[in-house]
């Protein structure tokens, strides 16, 4: 931190150079370039949270700008982020696309991994319950998603297995793998993409939502 | 402390039986019961003593500190935090700033406290020191000062940090915190990116903390905020953290202060 608070004298005087070098007002690009700098400065490895997290992909980066403008993204960086991220779906190696409800609710319920204080390497939560509606059950739910009760009833799957169910089978993996491939800035983490949950963990989800014997299709 | 864990959770099983909309009734009523002894006042108490008393390598007290308002002037300072300082050359929240009078007024070494873990050392005695000052400005509004050129800055850099995705879940500050009416699990998630919820979230900071009887800064409020969005770790006091307490505080302008708030 020695280290950090000499990067803080450093950022006051980026500060001044930046507002300095352009008259009188900072224009976005210089506000973005100091913003970056200041993020540098400011962050620092902590357990498996590491600063190259700070490093955003063109969907990040695109989405975060859209966001400050308060504009939408425009329509046609929306439309290749979303072929971009759709070409990097895994679909299920053995063509097997549903696992265990009952896992996949364990798996909902949790929200540990990935931060700082969470060991690496130990196995990650969903955080589904988080921001979504699931099973009747769980009424501690939040509400930054839309509700996903009767997911699969709603949707006419009652065979996943069905040739008429593949279109939503498929749609729902690959959401739950890489959800800006459907939708450039959704709040959605890419779950499968960014290696939060494995390729079986993904399946329990799947099974939560989509087996007609789940709490969620009852 | 643990008559009151015990009275939340009966309150939250109470409430849960009676579906979700109702359990944040529940935690009104329990932040009710409390409201007359909220033991934030305990920590008011020790940093209002910490103020003054002659401390550090240099044997002197914080009471020559310059809040923003002038040295020793404590009342009001706090609802004009964070702001630019002549004598440092940066924009500094209180947290910052009592650095920096730990260090030119009382000898203290301002990195060595700033790496120090929230709740030990000298960290501790900062949480009684932003008890004390913020309750000093307790019911006052909110007006962030944006005059010169680095708070203007600074709160332009806040909102690019208040909306940057990224990390392992593409997660930003806004995910959360962007939107009216919005819950995590049965929590309600304030709105920072205006009034109410700027002045409701930012203006309850410091606060003592029920589920962890400690008193929370803002500086912990928003490195645990990082953790949970899965960021790297901010450094305390650092410009980043500084430039999203600017970027609330302004939103948050002509809230009143109930700071020292008791939170969950």
């Amino acid at each position: 931190m020695k280290h950090s608070y000499k990067y803080l004298a450093a950022v006051a005087a980026t500060t001044v150079v930046v507002l300095a070098g352009c008259g009188s007002a900072p224009g976005a690009s210089d506000l973005d370039q100091l913003t970056a700098k200041i993020a540098q400065a400011s962050f620092r490895d902590q357990g498996q949270a590491t600063v190259d997290r700070l490093v955003q992909d063109e969907a990040d980066r695109a989405c975060s700008a859209a966001d400050v403008a308060g504009q939408p993204i425009d329509e046609k960086v929306a439309k290749a982020i979303e072929e971009a991220n759709f070409k990097a779906i895994k679909w299920p190696a053995d063509g097997k696309f549903l696992g265990d409800w009952k896992e996949g609710e364990k798996i909902a319920q949790s929200g540990r991994g990935m931060t700082w204080s969470d060991k690496a390497g130990s196995e990650n939560g969903g955080n589904c319950y988080n921001c979504h509606q699931i099973s009747k059950q769980e009424i501690s739910y939040g509400t930054l998603g839309p509700s996903l009760y009767h997911y699969g009833k709603l949707r006419g799957v009652s065979d996943p297995n069905a040739p008429e169910a593949k279109a939503i089978v498929e749609y729902t993996w690959g959401k739950i793998w890489n959800a800006k491939a459907y939708n450039a800035c959704s709040a959605m983490p890419r779950a499968g993409h960014k290696g939060i949950l494995t390729e079986q963990q993904v399946k329990h989800i799947m099974a939560l939502l989509l087996d007609p014997n789940s709490p969620v299709n009852q | 402390m643990k008559r009151w864990a015990l009275t939340l959770v009966t309150i939250l099983l109470g409430s849960t039986a009676l579906a979700q909309k109702s359990a944040s009734d529940g935690i009104a009523e329990y932040r009710a019961l409390l409201a007359e002894g909220n033991p934030a006042e305990l920590f008011e108490a020790k940093g209002e003593d910490l103020w003054k008393q002659k401390r550090g390598p240099r044997n002197a007290s914080l009471e020559q500190c310059d809040l923003g308002k002038g040295p020793g002037v404590v009342k009001g300072a706090f609802v004009e935090l964070p702001r630019y300082f002549s004598d440092t050359g940066r924009v500094q929240d209180l947290e910052s700033r009592l650095l920096t009078c730990m260090e030119t007024l009382q000898g203290f070494n301002a990195a060595e406290i700033a790496k120090t873990p929230f709740g030990k050392g000298e960290q501790a005695n900062i949480e009684g020191l932003v008890a004390w000052i913020s309750a000093e400005s307790r019911g006052m509004k909110f007006n962030l000062p944006q005059e010169h050129a680095q708070e203007k800055a600074m709160y332009e850099v806040g909102k690019r940090l208040f909306y940057m995705r990224g990390g392992s879940h593409d997660f930003a500050c806004a995910t959360c915190h962007g939107e009216d009416g919005k819950r995590i699990r049965l929590q309600d998630l304030p709105n920072l990116s205006k009034n109410p919820g700027a002045g409701a979230g930012f203006g309850s900071w410091p606060a003592y903390r029920v589920s962890s009887g400690e008193l929370w800064g803002m500086q912990r409020r928003l490195n645990d905020c990082y953790r949970q969005q899965r960021f790297p770790y901010p450094g305390y006091g650092s410009d980043a953290t500084i430039a999203l307490g600017v970027y609330m505080g302004v939103n948050g302008k002509g809230a009143e202060s109930i700071a020292p708030a008791l939170k969950r």
